[in-house]
């Protein structure tokens, strides 16, 4: 019999209890309130006593109240009809919800209860199959989905009975599989997972090698991330995150794609459901909303549920990787995660780590990081999560906890700047201090040398160098003066412009210059590399900025247009016109 | 207040300066107590020991002080009534007419379910050109000034507040100096609109920690009129800093472990809780919320601005330009977030370009004037730079320039032409050839 027990002590939304039996630690009570129950998870046990946090306001609770406790930790219901949906941190349906405000205690189911599927059974009856396996097929939204056996079942199963091809809801009996004593399962298209509890069903693991587009130049070019990566994005605020990472979400080469909104503003969710649906995805020519999936745990939505909202995304995007699909997860913000965290923390009266953090956070972190990747599965085929986090600096300051235990594990480091931001010159990545790690795996190198070209890495490291010259030059104008310093000075340093206004500059907000595609940025980047290469005669500084002004203003005008048509060709001979018009020289290395 | 059948307790058995505690039993988590007379609120229950926050202070309470239980959280009556009104933190009125009459309902309530809202796109029109052109508002949003104590923020909430279209203004006062509530006050009833303005006041006469309630109360009044009647509402919250100062008192006080700047670890839930309120409802009401925080010594890092930026959709800095002698809206660190949704769509095309264009050639006049300073030659480009920016600041950025859209857009065209040539503007082709004026 499940274990029951009384409410003792109320502090915010921790609450003690009282308890008759056995309770295991983050296991989900219902704590009774009037005609409502409000869910729990047990934080903490000492003797009797369980502390539980509240994911829900505890106005009006009192001593005394009845908890009732569920013999389960908390879990996500997995199964078709996630996609296109938009959930809270504890994967309540928030469109199933009724009414303007959300209500204390409304729990709505996360699948459609009668929608019927198109099954087509893949495993035959004899197989062999294990946790994870795939059983059998539907499909939603134009995307093949498998069905697999339960990620909580252990060891092998024969395959019994399979249901044929038809139209069943989720609850429908698909396949009954023999376990090695015999017994038999009857699964459904249903299964639970714990959500902190990572998803292991796959053969390996091996290092992600392969380039994931975004479209955002500033990436894909200078530090690219690759399909089951992991990288973050800190920035202060004003700095272009959410504007960064919408585009990421909007533009990726993913087969789905989850967004976690970890205690921010309510309308960035409204701004992905509102234009979703009307935005089109550039690698499928399918609508956007269609692979999306929305954890929303808005800032003013109960705290305790932030922390959970992040583990429901990635068992979600686990169950999809399992089924060989590309997954993109993005969780904004983790700051306001282990904030949360901080403030359970903190009413446990536990000693504080660092700025009042709680000591196990970067092993919180680094645990969560590592559940993403690129995976070889039992049958051959492979999935990914490529996982990419905001984190928001307390006061910009790089050195905080969450930063710094986030730079040990993310492998990618896009870091915003409040200069570049103050500039207008978005998006504000400090291309300098960014670095993707990636670019140092042989295994990328050799991905890269083979889809875009052997010498594209030797290019991009031209970039960064000349981007990095171009700093310390204009520091040394700033000091000597446009006077104190050589002409050719003036070149580099304009060079240096000329790569940031083209290549790294991209107006998220205008429909053609917000997403390059992998073949335009190399037409861009070659184009930009030979500009750079060549060396221009000038008979004083104030003609090098007329002449760099000019190839800028043409250069960005041809990133305005479509790639290759009449007005891009224009432009183009017009930059060649004013390349060739100015003096060069020939100089030997 | 007091019923009949309502036990008394009269055993106090510990008083911190914000806290008493006591024995009871059937107490409710948030309920509100009074304790001789002075509201109280349960925040810590531990078996039949009961801790309640004490608004006022626990200045002179005995423990052998009367406490009844009230049986409800802090509530507010809404109705029509409350136009035209004045309330303390309690609700209660302070402009000596009787109590509205309404329905009771708890401050502080539930969010808004993310899927129940619109997403903001009617354009707020301030007649400011720093906010209108740079820094645009749309209603549902959220933005505060960072200011110094010393800037004239109280003057620039007055006039957004009256130049904005809205049908009800609520003004949230927390620990406001008599003059500016008085300044408010005047300035509304001059205006003549004061028959749509409900303002919730704390001066700083009043206990600080009374001010935790102002905001909430002035959301739920808000929530009435935006839910109930789809009106638009305005509120303006002034000044926050110090409602998280008061924050921080009763977080000292309750024992809890500071965090940055000894503000309480929940400051980031705690602001958001306030600020997520506004809101755009599709049936056409919304809160647009207009608050202020003060800086210490301009320093954003400090938790309480730092916190703020991180939930606000943007943020407006006020600034003396010297060069000109008037007070600006900074282009540089000002940023509404959501002018995206309206810029180039509500107003025209060339709306996007033209600000950002203007904004970098400002942010090239900031480099001559440096360069100026450091005793080195300047370029004629800087030297264009540096009058485009003189006039800039003073024809649209000073605070007391009062145009509609398209003529702050007009104006910028006419000052890029008069400086510039096209290519040092760096627009799009086609927006050169149909907005460039002719000198």
């Amino acid at each position: 019999m499940a274990t029951k027990g009384i409410v003792t002590g109320i502090v915010s939304n921790l609450v003690t209890v009282e308890v008759d039996g056995p309770v295991s630690q983050n296991e989900i009570c219902y704590i009774t309130l009037g005609d409502t129950k409000l869910m729990s998870e047990v934080i903490k046990i000492v003797g009797k006593n369980a502390y539980v946090q509240v994911f829900e306001s505890t106005r009006g609770l009192k001593a005394g109240d009845k908890v009732e406790f569920s013999e389960h930790m908390l879990e996500v219901t997995l199964g078709p009809g996630m996609l296109s949906h938009n959930y809270d941190g504890l994967q309540n349906d928030l469109d199933k919800m009724t009414g303007v405000f959300l209500k204390r205690g409304e729990y709505t189911y996360p699948l459609d209860k009668e929608k019927l599927w198109n099954y087509t059974p893949i495993a035959p009856v004899g197989t062999t199959v294990k946790p994870g396996d795939w059983i059998g097929e539907v499909i939603e939204n134009h995307q093949k989905l498998k069905m697999m056996v339960p990620f909580n079942f252990q060891g092998d199963y024969k395959v019994k009975e399979v249901t044929k091809a038809g139209s069943y809801n989720i609850f429908q009996k698909i396949a009954v599989l023999t376990d090695s004593t015999g017994i038999d399962h009857e699964i459904n298209m249903i299964q639970k997972w714990p959500v902190k509890k990572a998803v292991t069903t796959y053969k390996e693991k091996p290092r992600p090698f392969k380039l994931l587009e975004t479209g955002v130049r500033p990436i894909d070019t200078a530090n690219p991330i690759v399909e089951g990566g992991t990288g973050f994005i800190p920035g202060p605020f004003g700095t272009g995150k959410t504007v960064l990472q919408h585009a990421i979400a909007k533009q990726a080469e993913a087969d789905i794609v989850i967004m976690a909104a970890c205690g921010e503003r309510a309308n960035e969710v409204v701004e992905i459901f509102t234009e979703y649906p009307h935005l089109i995805d550039p690698h499928t020519g399918r609508n956007l909303s269609e692979r999306t999936i929305i954890i929303a745990n808005t800032s003013n939505m109960p705290v305790a549920a932030r922390e959970a909202s992040v583990y429901t995304a990635m068992a979600i995007a686990e169950y999809y990787r399992a089924m060989g699909l590309k997954v993109l997860l993005m969780a904004d913000s983790t700051s306001r995660w282990a904030q949360a965290l901080r403030e359970m923390s903190n009413r446990l009266e536990e000693l504080p780590g660092p700025d009042a953090f709680p000591m196990d956070l970067s092993a919180i972190i680094a645990n969560f990081y590592s559940r993403a990747g690129y995976v070889i599965l039992n049958n051959e085929n492979t999935g990914s999560i490529t996982f990419i986090g905001t984190v928001s600096p307390a006061g910009g300051n790089l050195k905080e906890p969450v930063t710094e235990n986030t730079k040990k594990v993310a492998r990618c480091f896009y870091a915003l700047e409040q200069e570049r931001a103050d500039k207008k010159r978005y998006p504000a990545i400090n291309v300098i201090d960014s670095y993707s790690k990636y670019l140092e795996y042989p295994e990328f190198k050799k991905y890269i040398a083979e889809h875009i070209e052997e010498d594209w890495i030797e290019k991009v490291n031209d970039l960064k160098l000349r981007m990095q010259r171009g700093k310390e030059i204009s520091e040394q104008i700033n000091i000597l003066g446009d006077d104190g310093v050589p002409i050719d000075y003036h070149e580099t340093f304009w060079k240096s412009e000329l790569i940031d206004f083209v290549i790294l500059q991209q107006d998220a907000f205008d429909a053609i210059d917000a997403v390059t595609p992998m073949e335009r940025q190399k037409y861009m980047l070659d184009l930009i590399i030979g500009i750079c290469r060549k060396h221009f005669v000038f008979n004083n500084f104030d003609e090098v900025s007329i002449f760099f002004r000019k190839l800028i203003n043409i250069c960005k005008n041809m990133n305005y247009s479509h790639f290759l048509d009449e007005h891009f060709n224009e432009y183009l001979s017009q930059l060649e016109k004013t390349l060739a018009e100015q003096p060069q020289k020939e100089i030997k290395n | 207040m007091t019923k009949a059948f309502q036990k008394i307790y009269t055993k106090i058995t510990r008083i911190t300066k914000a806290t008493c505690t006591l024995k009871a039993s059937g107490i409710s988590n948030d309920e509100l107590a009074s304790i001789n007379g002075r509201l109280a609120q349960v925040v810590k229950i531990d078996g039949d020991e009961v801790v309640l926050q004490v608004f006022a202070g626990t200045e002179g309470i005995p423990t052998n002080a009367e406490v009844t239980f009230m049986g409800k959280s802090p509530s507010l009556k809404v109705g029509e009534q409350l136009a035209g009104r004045f309330f303390n933190a309690y609700g209660d009125p302070i402009d000596g007419r009787p109590e509205p009459e309404g329905i009771e309902v708890e401050i502080g309530g539930p969010s808004v379910n993310p899927v129940r809202r619109k997403q903001p796109s009617e354009l707020l029109a301030t007649g400011i050109a720093g906010i209108d052109l740079n820094n645009t508002l749309v209603t549902g949003q959220k933005i505060p000034f960072f200011t110094d104590p010393d800037q004239p923020f109280n003057e620039v909430m007055a006039l957004v507040a009256l130049h904005a279209e809205s049908d009800k203004i609520i003004l949230g006062g927390m620990g406001m100096t008599n003059d500016d509530y008085l300044f408010y006050k005047n300035t509304f009833s001059n205006a003549g609109v004061l028959d749509r303005i409900v303002s919730f006041i704390n001066t700083t006469e009043d206990p600080s920690v009374e001010r935790l309630l102002i905001p909430d109360m002035a959301l739920t009044a808000a929530e009435y009129f935006a839910v109930e009647k789809h009106e638009k509402v305005l509120v303006l919250l002034s000044d926050m800093t110090n409602y998280a100062d008061a924050l921080a008192i009763v977080s000292n006080r309750m024992d809890q472990i500071p965090s940055k700047d000894s503000m309480p670890g929940s400051l980031y839930s705690d602001l958001a809780k306030i600020y997520e309120k506004a809101v755009q409802f599709p049936d056409g009401g919304s809160i647009t919320i207009i608050a202020v925080t003060t800086l210490s010594g301009g320093d954003i890092t400090h938790s309480i601005p730092d916190n703020t930026g991180y939930i606000t959709e943007g943020q407006l800095y006020l600034r003396r330009d010297t060069d000109v002698g008037k007070v600006i809206i900074d282009p540089f660190r000002s940023l509404s977030r959501l002018k995206q949704l309206v810029i180039g769509k509500k107003t025209r095309e060339d709306h996007p370009q033209v600000m950002n264009a203007a904004v970098r050639l400002y942010a090239d006049a900031a480099n001559a004037k440096t360069k100026m300073e450091n005793g080195f030659d300047l370029t004629d480009y800087d030297n264009r730079t540096l009058d485009f920016a003189r006039d800039y600041s003073n024809d649209l950025l000073a605070i007391d320039v009062n145009l509609n859209t398209n003529e702050m857009l007009d104006e910028t065209w006419k000052l890029f032409a008069k400086y510039f040539s096209p290519e040092e503007v760096n627009i799009k082709q086609e927006l050169v050839d149909k907005y460039w004026k002719n000198k």
